[in-house]
């Protein structure tokens, strides 16, 4: 056997990894929310990372998942966009795009049994529509109007359900960062690979912004009063 | 012409006895049969422009631009072969995306000058191939700031402060030299632009031609751009108002 073939045929793992993603439609567009956390294991490794990426004027990726795969992915997609500017032929590539042609790539490394180890989460609004899709290291895709990766799509979807299904159209900004930030607070105090450090994207008709980093105010005082495992005795 | 009939001008990896090779000359005269094209480097960016010679009244307006992007920050003119300056382009494009991917930062014009000059001159070395019958003006915003250089078919290359080439070369370096060309924004370099490639034209008038401009500065935040439909036009009307008073 090749050399080439061995490593194509051996086990693989993602190494420094990001949480939960979350995603959502509302009024002007769409938001999108993640920590600033790499782990590597269980050690809370990088805490500065930005897991949201602009690509192009009109869409954001949010990665969860191997970061250097992230990072890989970041770097094509920068060239796929060049490679469209530098075209000049009056079109460029929007949400769907892009989207599609993750999918792609996606699907390809997988069935090469080489998978890009990440879920992502593809949102952006242009041509006055939102856009909002999933697609993972197996090439799977699908759309909603609330969309969370990782074990934001146990903890926090049916919140995002509850809050956004069928208020798409009338969800203000100022409520879409409330219900967000609910999330992350949730995910924060559930998951033990996230942080209380997150960024919001937004995608709308201005184009894309990418937040500073937020902060989560959260209250252990709870803590104490836990029995059943841990240090305390009962 | 002296070298014809000699057999020293049959291919691009003969000398002539007295040091020339005649088939880098001959991509030279292709040259100086198309239109003009120019290229300005001023205190915030570079501007481009060209003289599109229309051979069909049938032909798309804009179809075959001769003003082509290479990376967000560079820009490529080409007087000569059309399909020659497509190809050249479409190099530079490799290159410049090769650059990306080992030092992920944007390749500085410098350098994409010396890779085109090393593959344009590497055409004058075989017979199984004839240099490129084009002329090709770089302009970019790097981290240097605004930069120009012209590429010839030997593959020799310069960095200037204006260039041109193509037909009316000679008339738009006399106007090109009587301009401050250090102390000019690229908003002034587009109406200068405009007014050299009309100027120019004076010379082959029973053709129609159309102009390109592109710039790349503070104006387009250090992007290649063509300029914006409604500068171009009011640069054009300023240009044709200009040749009436010229001399």
């Amino acid at each position: 056997m090749s050399i080439a073939a061995q490593t194509d045929s051996c086990p693989r793992q993602p190494i420094v990894t990001g949480t939960s993603v979350l995603a959502l439609k509302y009024k002007d567009g769409v938001m999108m929310a993640a920590d600033n956390l790499a782990s590597y294991g269980s050690l809370a490794r990088f805490k500065d990372i930005q897991r949201l990426h602009p690509v192009g004027k009109y869409t954001v990726i949010g990665a969860g998942g191997d970061m250097s795969d992230f990072q890989y992915i970041q770097k094509f997609l920068e060239q796929l966009i060049i490679e469209e500017f530098t075209s000049q032929d009056g079109h460029d590539l929007g949400p769907a795009q892009i989207h599609e042609y993750l999918s792609q790539v996606m699907y390809s490394r997988r069935s090469k049994i080489n998978p890009l180890w990440n879920s992502l989460l593809v949102g952006g609004f242009k041509d006055g529509k939102s856009f909002l899709s999933y697609v993972d290291l197996l090439g799977t895709t699908y759309s909603a109007t609330t969309l969370a990766t990782g074990f934001g799509a146990y903890l926090a979807q049916p919140i995002l359900r509850k809050e956004v299904e069928g208020r798409e159209n009338e969800l203000t900004e100022e409520e879409a960062i409330r219900i967000m930030e609910s999330c992350m607070k949730v995910l924060y105090y559930r998951d033990a690979r996230s942080l209380d450090k997150y960024q919001l994207a937004v995608i709308t008709a201005d184009g894309v912004k990418i937040s500073e980093s937020r902060h989560l105010s959260t209250t252990w005082s709870f803590a104490e009063g836990i029995r059943g495992y841990g240090a305390q005795t009962q | 012409m002296t070298s014809i009939g000699t057999g020293y001008d049959l291919s691009a990896s003969t000398y002539s006895p007295d040091g020339r090779i005649f088939q880098v000359e001959y991509a030279t005269k292709a040259v100086e049969n198309s239109g003009t094209a120019i290229g300005l480097k001023v205190k915030d960016g570079v501007v481009l422009a060209v003289e599109k010679l229309i051979h069909s009244k049938l032909s798309v307006p804009e179809a075959n631009r001769r003003i082509q992007t290479i990376d967000r920050h560079i820009g490529l003119a080409t007087a000569g072969l059309l399909a020659d300056g497509r190809h050249i382009a479409n190099r530079a494009r490799d290159e410049a995306s090769s650059y990306r991917d080992t030092y992920d930062a944007p390749s500085p014009l410098k350098n994409l000058a010396e890779r085109l000059g090393l593959y344009t001159q590497a055409y004058t070395l075989y017979s199984s191939v004839r240099p490129f019958g084009i002329s090709t003006i770089l302009g970019a915003f790097d981290k240097e700031g605004p930069s120009l250089y012209v590429i010839e078919p030997s593959g020799v290359y310069f960095g200037y402060n204006g260039a041109a080439v193509g037909k009316g070369r000679q008339l738009a370096k006399t106007e090109l030299e009587k301009l401050k060309l250090s102390e000019l924004t690229t908003k002034e370099a587009v109406y200068e632009a405009a007014r050299i490639i009309y100027l120019v034209h004076e010379d082959a008038k029973e053709k129609e031609f159309e102009l390109e401009i592109s710039w790349i500065g503070q104006e387009t935040d250090n992007v290649h751009l063509p300029v914006p439909r409604e500068l171009q036009q009011d640069a054009e009307a300023k240009a044709k108002a200009a040749l009436e008073t010229f001399e």
